[in-house]
């Protein structure tokens, strides 16, 4: 993806940095300009934890061209231990390992690439515990 | 506001029209709903559309299709709502009608799916680009995971997921613009090909090229057209966060449920109601989920009501897409939501031949977008 | 005393044995495990680069040093498999780690010692006052030519060391760089896979250097290695650092904690650094280690550290090489290992 799209993600999915709202302690991940829980608008920047477990997932067999590759792959909902749910790949197992409820891990990988000659994509995944 | 009547309705057949451009089908669904309302000019148009851009690289889809349709310099605008853009755009036109701006309404939906040949991609823009699909995403995984919850809270089973499929292929094979109108058993979908698990190829609604439109006018004209119009009773819509992940419950769809809830209101109406419901089954656990959204069944027992047959066609509490659904009729995403109210139109006219519901009077069309992101409601009314 | 005061390694779970290998070429495994004392390798995953593997072998170097990511001054990266040919692997560990952005940061590059390249320049700014602290890491997923003998070896790993002058754990108290040109292995511009001049790799490319750094340190420092507790070198197979060991007065004893070759593969930048993070696991408060790297091309690093009370204070505060070369392995086929090493030829 171009560039400029790429990066303004950078803090979130480099760095886990998420938004805590000061009135009602809400984290909204990625930040946002107005809390979804009570419309207050000042936050304080924290980071999210790397550690959860898993809410819900599939085993992708069939994947749009840009993730072919790869398949068969694990993406799932994980719930980290401060409540903030993400939405990731559960990689380094068999698909059959994978239940709901496992204890995971947020690891870092590289997600996406441009073909041979364009940008390369990096973010969060997890690996079970 | 006015009162607002469906008075004529046309579609295309539904499948791989590999011949036909978007232009083409959009052009000649929207000519056979003229045709069936017998209105000779419209006052303005709206067009369902989810990703002409990214399908066949043209925008401004009000524009073409006004000018390709040739009635006139009319306001024509294109409508957005991932899968519900059909339902959204009908949602406009009613409103229109309503408000008193415009007298004749054509409300259309449109989508050319099969020249792409990466379609997963396409529909994943109907996610969270930058936090679901950027991991790989597809709809079919979004769905799954639905699946796989509601499975793990409810005991859902593979099998009632099929059933789903089943049944609508059952219907679907009375409808004779139906993308797939063989019909298949519960061992064929669990057999098919696996796609996310637990849904399987023919767990899935298809790619399908199609398009529909239907006519809208106030209810006080409605009789200079035909001796058959149909009432819309409540027109309704909500969102709900674009990340299946944030939402506190994955097994319920709030968009649907709040949509529903304002619908009945609008009406005067209760579940019980309801004498048939066309709903978004782009997955057959989506049917499930929708079924206990709407209020049909407790939260959690849609399955168990597949399987006691509570939503057949024929002896069923409340038929579910009698048309096929988007299983087997095909979903043409902007188009769908435009089918569904001509299905329910057709047979809350008595028109709908081997397909028809007896004492049909009341029936809910349901279409949403994404994960259920986005939810349009209509409950049609024959008079 | 300037030295390390973090260290941390990362090695991914997927392996692949030297008899799959051996089976896909029709060559008999039990002569080649023989001749490389190597038994299998490790192979970075689908969504693993050098830069992923920098990012997780920092992060356990920073959960040991436990300082302000902030702090860092100066990150380097040596591979021989840098993602990106123009645009530094250290940009994207910076911020994954939360240091800078006024920060110095560089790619190293020479063959199999870029990491220690990485090491030396990051002491010597901290001794010369310019940061408080370097990031150098050694990191490689580096690509054997299919059928060719170093496809054996060829795998993926890296270690990061966090350089400092405040609770140093492994002080270090002296270097020696030793350097040619000799081209014994070596991938033009553009190239997929590297070539080697086969035997010219051994004596006259890794002996000479590691001999010329190692002889060159012992002068420097007045030192004998029977002064050591422990000893690691360049690691291309499980046979040349116990050659090289030998000829230069160790014993197999003194090699045995960093000898991690026979199950890991060589990591190429990661190598030596690697080793040594595996001494480091075990080391005890006086102990001095011998390290000297190789990269082909031609030259080697040689530093010289002595551990303090700090170390074992550290340890265990991340995952240990040992743990990381034992626990949770899945094996591939061969046809696995080509996809994941993007050997198979696709459309773009």
């Amino acid at each position: 993806m171009p560039s400029p799209r790429y990066t303004r993600e950078n803090p979130q999915r480099l760095h886990l940095e998420a938004a805590k709202c000061t009135k009602c302690g809400k984290i909204s991940f990625p930040p946002r300009l107005l809390c979804p829980n009570c419309k207050g608008k000042e936050f304080q920047k924290v980071q999210l934890a790397d550690e959860g477990k898993i809410v819900t997932y599939t085993v992708v067999r069939v994947a749009s061209r840009a993730f072919s590759m790869e398949t068969p792959y694990v993406v799932g909902i994980v719930e980290l231990n401060d409540g903030v749910r993400l939405t990731t790949q559960i990689v380094d197992c068999a698909p059959e390992d994978v239940t709901i409820g496992k204890p995971v891990k947020l690891v870092f990988r590289r997600v996406q690439q441009e073909g041979n000659s364009g940008i390369l994509e990096y973010g969060y995944k997890c690996r079970l515990v | 506001m006015r009162d607002v009547a469906v008075i004529g309705v046309g579609m295309t057949k539904f499948g791989e029209l590999w011949g036909k451009s978007l232009r083409d089908i959009f052009v000649e669904a929207a000519l056979a709903a003229i045709a069936d309302a017998k209105v000779d000019h419209i006052d303005s148009m709206y067009v369902g559309n989810m990703s002409s851009g990214l399908f066949v690289e043209q925008e401004h889809l009000g524009a073409v299709l006004a000018d390709y349709l040739g009635m006139g310099p009319i306001p024509a605008t294109k409508v957005e709502s991932a899968c519900a853009s059909g339902g959204a755009a009908f949602r406009q036109a009613v409103l229109e009608v309503a408000s008193g701006a415009s007298d004749i309404v054509l409300a259309g939906g449109v989508e050319k799916m099969t020249d792409s040949f990466d379609a997963t991609a396409v529909l994943a823009t109907a996610a969270d680009q930058e936090y679901e699909a950027y991991y790989g995403v597809t709809f079919p995984a979004l769905y799954a995971m639905i699946a796989n919850a509601h499975m793990h809270r409810y005991g859902t089973t593979r099998e009632q997921l099929a059933m789903v499929a089943v049944k609508n292929h059952e219907n679907g094979s009375k409808n004779p613009n139906a993308q797939f109108r063989s019909l298949i058993t519960i061992d064929d979908v669990l057999n098919s090909a696996p796609v996310a698990d637990p849904l399987r190829l023919l767990d899935c609604s298809p790619v399908t090229d199609g398009a529909a439109a239907v006519i809208v006018c106030p209810m006080e004209i409605a009789r200079q057209y035909t001796n058959s119009p149909v009432k819309v009773i409540a027109s309704s819509q909500a969102s709900d966060t674009i990340a299946l992940h944030s939402r506190d419950d994955v097994t319920t769809l709030r968009a649907v449920a709040k949509a529903a809830e304002r619908a009945y209101s609008m009406a005067g109406l209760k579940p019980e109601n309801i004498d048939l419901a066309e709903v978004h089954d782009c997955f057959t656990i989506a049917e499930i989920v929708v079924t206990e959204d709407l209020g049909f069944f407790e939260k959690g027992s849609g399955g168990k009501a597949v399987e006691l047959g509570w939503t057949q066609r024929e002896g069923g509490k409340i038929p579910i897409n009698t048309s096929g659904g988007l299983k087997s009729k095909g979903h043409p995403v902007g188009a769908t939501g435009i089918a569904q109210i001509i299905e329910l139109y057709e047979q809350l006219t008595g028109r709908a031949g081997e397909r028809q519901v007896k004492d049909a009077h009341i029936g809910l069309a349901q279409n949403m977008g994404g994960s259920g992101a986005s939810c349009v409601i209509h409950i049609l009314q024959s008079v | 005393m300037i030295g390390i005061v973090g260290y941390g390694s990362y090695l991914p779970r997927y392996r692949i044995k030297v008899d799959e290998i051996a089976r896909e070429w029709g060559a008999d495994p039990d002569s080649i495990k023989r001749s490389l004392l190597l038994y299998e390798k490790t192979v970075p995953a689908l969504d693993e680069d050098t830069i992923t593997i920098s990012v997780e072998a920092a992060k356990n170097a920073l959960r040991r040093a436990q300082i302000d990511p902030g702090a860092i001054g100066a990150v380097y990266i040596g591979s021989e498999s840098h993602p990106y040919a123009v645009k530094p692997s250290a940009t994207v560990v910076i911020e994954a780690l939360g240091i800078g952005p006024a920060v110095h940061a560089a790619s190293y590059e020479f063959a199999c010692k870029a990491g220690t390249e990485a090491m030396y320049v990051g002491y010597s700014l901290v001794k010369a006052g310019e940061v408080k602290y370097a990031l150098a890491i050694g990191a490689d997923t580096s690509q054997g030519a299919p059928g060719d003998a170093l496809e054996y070896s060829a795998s993926a790993g890296g270690t990061a060391f966090i350089i400092g002058s405040e609770r140093v754990a492994a002080e270090i108290l002296e270097t020696f760089s030793f350097t040619t040109d000799t081209p014994d292995f070596w991938r033009r511009e553009g190239e997929f896979y590297p070539r080697h001049a086969a035997r010219y790799t051994g004596e006259p490319a890794y002996f000479k250097h590691i001999l010329g750094a190692g002889q060159g340190i012992l002068k420097k420092s007045g030192l004998t290695p029977k002064d050591f507790q422990y000893a690691v070198f360049h690691m291309p197979n499980g046979r040349f650092p116990q050659q090289v060991g030998k000829q230069l007065g160790f014993t197999k004893e003194q090699l045995e904690a960093g000898w991690i070759v026979p199950w890991m593969g060589n990591t190429y930048s990661g190598s030596s650094p690697t080793g040594l993070s595996a001494i480091l696991d075990v080391a005890k408060a006086g102990d001095l280690i011998f390290m000297v790297s190789f990269g082909s091309g031609a030259g080697s690093d040689a530093f010289i550290f002595r551990v303090t009370e700090e170390l074992e204070r550290i340890q265990d505060r991340a995952p240990k090489v040992r743990e990381m070369l034992e626990g949770g392995k899945i094996y591939l086929t061969y046809g696995q290992y080509a996809k994941f090493r993007r050997k198979i030829r696709m459309n773009n």
